[in-house]
């Protein structure tokens, strides 16, 4: 199954509509998306607005794939249980987010292993038409030793 | 020696995960958690409202709301990764003498979040997870929570 999920704090209907159209063309993969209060409705995939705690994790734990906006929730979600996470990022200039800092985070985490960039439905679907060839992440279930360490000596002192 | 008792505040979501990705520090302290989602996933955890800047009632009832936990629990370091009800935790820590650390997202690559930016002045631990926003009297660079 492919989890899309954009988030609980705002739309976004240019990517459930991408995804949409993929779930139109590939009936015969399982697609299922959270889309927050958007105005498009899906056609072709199940969907929710919101998930509670719970439930999220029970489809996350049966996705193979995630397919998220850039944010880090979702994102360090994936890489610690090790799913491929394709990120399609939220642009400012096209009223998706209060500021462009989705794009300034996928630049960034675009070298990590695990995540893939897709700024265009084109991208988006050329990386699903080889989803069996992503690769998960590979980190750990805690912050790297040097910031466990700034943080519990700054506590301790 | 007495555990330290920390306040451990974060919205729900990327925030509150970054938050819990220093479990292994929170679990040697005496540690209680505030977000705005119920979860019963996590002991000692007290839920808030969800608020935004768009909300100006809702964001006097989240720090109504977050000053009573903060004096409830008296403690000694209050962090948070973000955003509203974490810079309330900061501010609110400062004003009962706790030691504060605002830890930025590392969503915030190019620059600090808007309540970094002003969590900024009650933080005695300003962090941010980009070397390159790491300045003099502004954040500092510790480690990221990757």
């Amino acid at each position: 199954m492919i989890l899309l999920t954009v988030g609980t704090q705002l739309p976004f209907d240019r990517l459930v509509r991408a995804m949409d159209e993929w779930a139109k063309a590939n009936p015969h993969i399982e697609v299922f998306a959270q889309i927050a209060n958007g105005e498009y409705i899906p056609k072709h995939m199940e969907y929710v607005g919101f998930l509670g705690q719970k439930h999220f994790e029970s489809l996350f734990a049966q996705s193979e794939l995630v397919i998220a906006h850039a944010g880090m929730g979702s994102v360090i979600s994936s890489l610690i249980s090790a799913k491929p996470v394709v990120i399609f990022p939220r642009r400012a200039s096209l009223g998706e987010h209060r500021n462009e800092h989705q794009l300034a985070t996928c630049q960034k985490l675009s070298s990590l292993k695990g995540c893939y960039v897709a700024h265009e439905p084109d991208d988006l679907y050329s990386i699903l038409d080889e989803q069996h060839q992503l690769e998960g992440g590979a980190i750990g279930p805690f912050a790297n030793p040097q910031l466990l360490q700034t943080i519990e000596n700054f506590i301790l002192q | 020696m007495k555990k330290k008792k920390v306040l451990a505040v974060a919205s729900k979501g990327g925030h509150f995960i970054q938050l819990m990705r220093l479990k292994p520090v929170f679990d040697r302290c005496d540690t209680s958690y505030v977000t705005n989602q119920k979860r019963c996933d996590i002991k000692d955890l007290t839920c808030v409202v969800d608020a935004n800047r768009n909300s100006k009632l809702l964001l006097i009832l989240l720090f109504l709301q977050v000053f009573w936990v903060v004096l409830i629990k008296r403690p000694d370091v209050v962090i948070s990764t973000g955003a509203a009800p974490g810079y309330f935790a900061v501010l609110c820590g400062k004003l009962v003498g706790a030691k504060t650390i605002w830890l930025d997202s590392i969503a915030n690559a190019e620059e600090l979040s808007l309540s970094g930016q002003q969590a900024g002045k009650f933080a005695d631990l300003w962090l941010t997870q980009w070397p390159t926003l790491a300045k003099e009297n502004g954040p500092r660079f510790g480690g990221r929570v990757l």
